[in-house]
């Protein structure tokens, strides 16, 4: 930290959407000029919403924010961008069929004297640019030619290269590889010695510690405090993100490890052989028992959920067999897996699973319809049964099956979308990243749904960004690396440093 | 009571039936009472009301099939050319011009120009649902070839018949009550079963909500799509019968003429949000019937019918923001800064 | 790689544009007797003058993703308008400004209701259609001459193109047929050199990126609509130069030929991707079906059905390229 100047300060920052949820209450936050400052917090701290406010994209409710000792109220990205500020978020947020050149400049394009875009200059200056961040493309071509990483690292030089005085970097590293990450935090930390505040969000512990000067933590909403990183020990800061002395948090990590030992494991019910579908996964092999919680992991990219994908019929498989129960099956359509006694609750919850303007009855009773056939309705009286059985038995809270689902929150939401597929009384359930977006209480409740699943017999896929979760639910994980399997740990050996060691991919 | 009362308001059909009895009982007044009169000539019942009924078949029918379709979040904008498809054909075979083989059998020619119906729709279904087009483009392709087709099967000519049994479609009495009554209490009630008794209706609205969550939740989607698009074109060659009995033959460059607006309009009227989702087929039914009166009404008081086109449009526009929340949003924004500044003065 | 930009959806669907146009080109020429001739080349201008103009505008707005089934409305009450204007008086040098502004006023009313209140454009339009066809109507239900002397003159104002002595080497232009290419140029200039044109390729890239890229996406999708309807009502401008007539039923369904010529010439439904040269060149080939029709002595509702189907399999296949190029880029990723 070269010049200790405040930068950004942002206080009494307050925003609830509707009523009932209070996404940031009296929220601080301090960024200096030439610092590495993470943003951390669990899902649902508030930390996207404190973004969101900082960029324009959200109105806050109450609070200021000042740039440089001015009081900034940026109502747009535009605006933000204009003051300074500039994000790169977790997903690309470029145009495909843009080119490169004209991705990093859109905007703000070089001009020639008679006012025209000047393609040449642009592309010269994409190139210049993009050398900085050891990449060679070709600038000339659409954005759409190029690899969802390459693409990332094309947002953060559009990003650094605004005149920005504060960059947000929101989980920008959960598509990059190791030698990418490496590579990013080198213009990190290049970008901090010329004078630039950058706020990191991300979910790896390790990096923060790798680069980051200071931290900040939030939690549900609330402002826990400040920290250097260095005076921060690595136990304590989870503890202040999940809010529980170290202790307690020791003794419910214990707990799932010995839930996990409920779960026994039976004959296999499917199997993938040799599969293969066309640009998402490759030559797969893999098996799931009845009674068995199988965890599937791996990075961003690496074909977790696309195994889920091709599992349940949503993709075909290309090459290579499926076999469910020792019968060989082709599945075309969700519906054929259904048939099947399979389930599938997707990752995108408000694009894959819930359907929001429908009640939670409808919900809940969708899959089950679907497998009996358009002929076999069920009547509202079974529905509600249904419904009302599964609110009780998942604790869902509303106040009736009525509501539409689109006013509960996220976890609720997602309680509805596994009774959806628990009501069709599935042999394997499969769950991608089932507790995204949900606070902890929720979060550890459907770890021990899963646990109690699989114990009663039932087959569970499980795939989650978080090895935690992974680590207290499964007894064998299988990690894959750029589309296919790469190891696989059972028993014993199933701990974090092994999986990592698979994923990190100790050929290369 | 009140409760009851609550509930009822609460249904999607309770207010446009209410609009529907105000503009009927606006007309009564207006006319004296005129309008509410039914007289009896030789066993069939007539009357401004009942010409209403008779001459809102067609739309009944339509907005009945456009109503599925725009509860899946499209549109279908060719029901009027296949109208004018249908009408053309089954005149085509009465006079003997088509299919002279079938000696101008009637029964005949109503199959065929179902058929020709439902083709129609399987095509706008198969452009919608396999090649993924929008449907408003799908449909627009039939539009505007649709006619072309029609004038190709009669070489461009206006066709006139004579037949009685065709007549009947239209100008029919049965127990006293016209004939195309009947055909929209058969369609409309098989359709109505068909939703209610089947998951057809939970299905089609989860694909109007969110038609990816749908498919994984195990729902066809594109055997639905192409489904609700051939019930449409079926439908529409239903309601070009009707028309074609009416005027006596076959005019294909204004048969159905500009009526998948009317179509929208009591879709959107009966309350079906035309951005997909919920839907209710009677509500739509009975919006058919408002928008019928509502022409009626406004040819008597003596309004040009140029007029009404403009009319219609501006209302669709209308209940389109009533059902925008962007648009909700940033009324009672307006309203409130109004009393905040009200309070600050 | 290579396969992959060999599979452009640009370049495939443009070079099979004009190669398609050459080939019916051809076609007629040995058809038909007197076919092959410099009128009949630049007649496909003179006649289709006003529906390049409308297919240029109408291409803003399928980029951005959207889509305007308006135009033809506006075509036909401009026309009206301004015949109904000229025959109670009003000069021409009022009237042609202030048609002009409407087909503003009515762009800006409709994007602005597709942009903030996030209606569908579909309904929005097809709501403006109906409003302009019964406004029309409203004006006069019958065709309206003009006489008005400047009209005439355009009418009539033609540049001869002379060759060589055969026949078959003259044509002539007409002079509106030069704002024909005006607006190409300046459609050009504007999608490719300008920050708007680029901001409206973005849009149809992702309007969520655009969005968070800071890209001002309320001045660029209103902005498409407001030249859409601009283009359609200098296109009803045109189109009464062309005829000396306002009729409020003229044009019906024109927007599938705006569509078809912008999708012929390689313009997605789907947004993003879309050139209005090939446009241009997509309304030359519709213009040269209608010639076929003609010497074949055809009914004249052959071309409506004729240019469906071609649009049909145009967008029948684009969506195989795309599925292919999908396949392919998997391939490549896999590979890498």
């Amino acid at each position: 930290m070269s010049s200790q100047t405040k930068l950004l300060t942002m206080k009494g920052i307050s925003k609830s959407f509707g009523k009932a949820v209070v996404a940031l209450d009296d929220v601080q936050f301090e960024l200096e000029a030439g610092e590495i400052h993470a943003l951390l917090g669990e899902n649902g701290a508030g930390k996207s919403t404190l973004i969101k406010v900082l960029t324009g994209v959200e109105e806050r409710d109450k609070g200021e924010v000042e740039l440089e000792g001015k009081k900034i109220y940026p109502k747009s990205t535009n605006e933000a961008q204009q003051v300074g500020i500039s994000t790169v978020y977790q997903e690309v947020n470029l145009c495909p069929n843009l080119s490169v050149a004209e991705n990093i400049y859109i905007g703000r394009a070089p001009r020639t004297k008679m006012g025209a875009i000047d393609w040449n200059a642009m592309a010269k200056n994409a190139q210049e640019l993009l050398e900085k961040f050891d990449l060679k493309l070709d600038v000339n071509k659409s954005l759409d030619n190029y690899s969802v990483a390459v693409q990332q690292m094309v947002a953060i030089a559009r990003a650094s290269d605004i005149q920005a005085k504060v960059l947000i970097l929101d989980e920008p590293t959960s598509s990059l590889s190791k030698v990418e990450v490496d590579k990013l935090f080198d213009i990190m930390k290049r970008l901090r010695s010329e004078g630039m505040g950058i706020i990191f969000v991300t979910h790896f512990l390790d990096q923060v510690y790798e680069v980051t000067d200071r931290i900040t933590v939030l939690r549900n909403g609330h402002y826990v405090g400040t920290y250097k990183t260095s005076d921060l020990p690595r136990v304590e800061l989870v503890s202040k993100m999940i809010g529980k002395d170290y202790a307690v948090l020791n003794q419910t990590l214990q707990k799932g490890q010995s839930d996990k030992e409920k779960t026994k494991t039976g004959d296999v019910f499917v199997s993938m052989k040799n599969v293969t579908h066309q640009g998402s996964i490759n030559n797969m092999d893999l098996s799931i028992a009845k009674g068995e919680v199988l965890g599937l992991s791996g990075l961003l990219g690496s074909g977790r959920s696309e195994t889920a994908r091709v599992l349940f019929g949503i993709d075909q498989v290309t090459g290579g067999e499926l076999e469910i129960n020792g019968e060989k099956v082709h599945l075309s359509h969700p519906l054929d897996a259904i048939r099947k006694d399979l389930a599938f609750c997707p990752e995108n919850r408000k694009t894959e699973g819930i359907i929001g303007d429908l009640s939670i009855r409808d919900n809940i009773a969708l899959a089950l319809q679907a497998k009996k056939g358009l002929f076999k309705k069920i009547s509202k009286k079974e529905a509600q049964k249904i419904a009302d059985e599964y609110i009780k038995k998942l604790e869902i809270k509303t106040p009736d099956a009525d509501q539409l689902i689109k006013n509960l929150s996220g976890g609720n939401q997602q309680k509805v979308i596994l009774a959806r597929w628990l009501a069709t009384e599935p042999e394997l359930l499969m769950l991608d990243e089932p507790t995204r977006g949900i606070d902890i209480g929720t979060k550890a409740e459907i770890q021990k749904i899963v646990i109690d699943l699989a114990a009663e017999g039932m087959a569970v896929l499980f795939i989650s960004s978080e090895l935690d979760e992974e680590l207290r639910c499964c007894r064998r994980i299988v990690v894959l690396k750029d589309m296919e399997k790469a190891g696989e740990v059972t028993g014993e050996d199933v701990n974090e440093a092994a999986v990592m060691h698979i994923m990190a991919g100790g050929n290369d | 009571m009140k409760s009851k009362l609550s509930k009822l308001s609460q249904n999607q059909a309770f207010w446009p039936v209410m609009i529907f009895l105000a503009i009927i009982l606006f007309n009564t007044i207006m006319t004296g009472g005129e309008f509410l009169k039914i007289t009896i000539v030789d066993g069939h019942f007539y009357g401004r009301i009942i010409d209403i009924f008779r001459n809102g078949g067609k739309l009944m029918i339509l907005a009945a099939g456009m109503t599925m379709v725009l509860a899946t979040g499209g549109t279908d904008i060719s029901v009027g050319s296949v109208m004018a498809i249908s009408g053309a054909i089954a005149c085509s075979v009465i006079k003997g011009n088509l299919l002279p083989g079938l000696n101008g059998s009637v029964a005949m020619a109503i199959i065929l120009a179902v058929c020709a119906g439902i083709l129609c729709g399987l095509w706008n279904g198969f452009l919608v649902s396999k090649i993924k087009i929008q449907p408003i483009v799908a449909t627009m392709i039939l539009l505007v070839a649709g006619r072309g087709i029609a004038q190709l099967i009669t070489n461009g000519k206006i066709i006139t018949i004579t037949s009685d049994a065709y007549y009947f479609i239209n100008g029919g009495y049965i127990l006293g009550l016209p004939f195309p009554l009947y055909i929209v209490i058969f369609l409309v009630g098989l359709l109505l079963i068909f939703v209610t008794k089947t998951a057809f209706g939970l299905f089609l609205e989860s694909i109007g909500c969110n038609p990816l969550a749908s498919k994984f939740a195990g729902i066809k989607v594109d055997i639905y799509l192409l489904a609700i698009y051939t019930i449409s074109g079926a439908f529409a060659s239903v309601a070009g019968l009707i028309e074609s009995a009416g005027i006596k033959g076959a005019d294909c460059n204004n048969a159905g003429l500009n009526i998948e607006l009317d179509a929208i309009l009591a879709v959107a009227i009966g309350g079906t949000n035309l951005m997909g989702g919920r839907f209710s087929i009677f509500s739509s039914v009975i919006g058919a019937l408002i928008v019928q009166s509502i022409t009626t009404t406004v040819l008597a008081l003596g309004v040009p019918a140029a007029y009404i086109r403009v009319l219609k449009a501006v209302l669709i526009i209308v209940i389109c923001l009533s059902q925008s929340s962007k648009f909700k949003l940033s009324l009672g924004k307006m309203l409130a800064g109004k009393r905040k500044e009200a309070a600050a003065v | 790689m290579k396969d992959l930009k060999k599979l452009r959806i640009k370049n495939v669907s443009l070079t099979m544009t004009i190669a398609l146009f050459l080939v019916m080109f051809i076609f007629g020429s040995v058809r038909y007797e007197h076919f092959l001739s410099l009128s009949t080349f630049l007649n496909l201008f003179n006649d289709n003058a006003y529906l390049m103009i409308a297919g240029i505008g109408i291409t803003f707005v399928l980029i951005t993703g959207g889509i305007d089934i308006s135009i033809s409305s506006t075509i036909a009450f401009t026309g009206v308008f301004m015949a109904y204007c000229l025959q109670h008086g009003v000069p021409s040098y009022v009237v042609i400004p202030v048609a002009l502004i409407i087909g503003i006023v009515v762009g800006a009313v409709q994007g602005s209701l597709i942009h903030y209140f996030k209606l569908q454009p579909f309904i929005v339009t097809l709501a403006g259609q109906f409003l302009m066809r019964g406004l029309c109507v409203v004006i006069s239900e019958a065709s309206i001459p003009i006489t008005d002397p400047f009209f005439k003159f355009m009418a009539m104002g033609r540049i001869q193109i002379r060759l060589g002595d055969s026949k078959a080497l003259n044509g002539r232009i007409y002079y509106y047929v030069l704002i024909f290419a005006l607006v190409l140029a300046v459609a050009l200039f504007v999608l490719k050199k300008t920050a708007f044109g680029r901001a409206v390729y973005a849009i149809g890239g992702s309007e969520q990126s655009a969005e968070l890229m800071g890209l001002n996406v309320a001045r660029t999708k209103i902005g498409a609509y407001i030249i859409s309807s601009f283009c359609a009502a200098l296109a009803g401008v045109v189109f009464s130069f062309y005829t000396l007539a306002g009729y409020g039923l003229q044009n019906m369904g024109m927007e599938l030929d705006a569509i078809s010529s912008a999708v012929i010439g390689g313009t997605l439904l789907t947004g993003g991707v879309g050139s209005v040269f090939g446009t241009a060149v997509g309304a030359m080939i519709q213009g040269i079906i209608q010639t076929i029709v003609t010497y074949e002595n055809l009914n004249t509702w052959w071309t409506k059905v004729t240019i469906a189907g071609l649009l049909c399999f145009f967008i029948v296949v684009q969506r195989i390229i795309a599925v292919r190029a999908e396949a392919l880029k998997g391939k490549a990723a896999a590979a890498a």
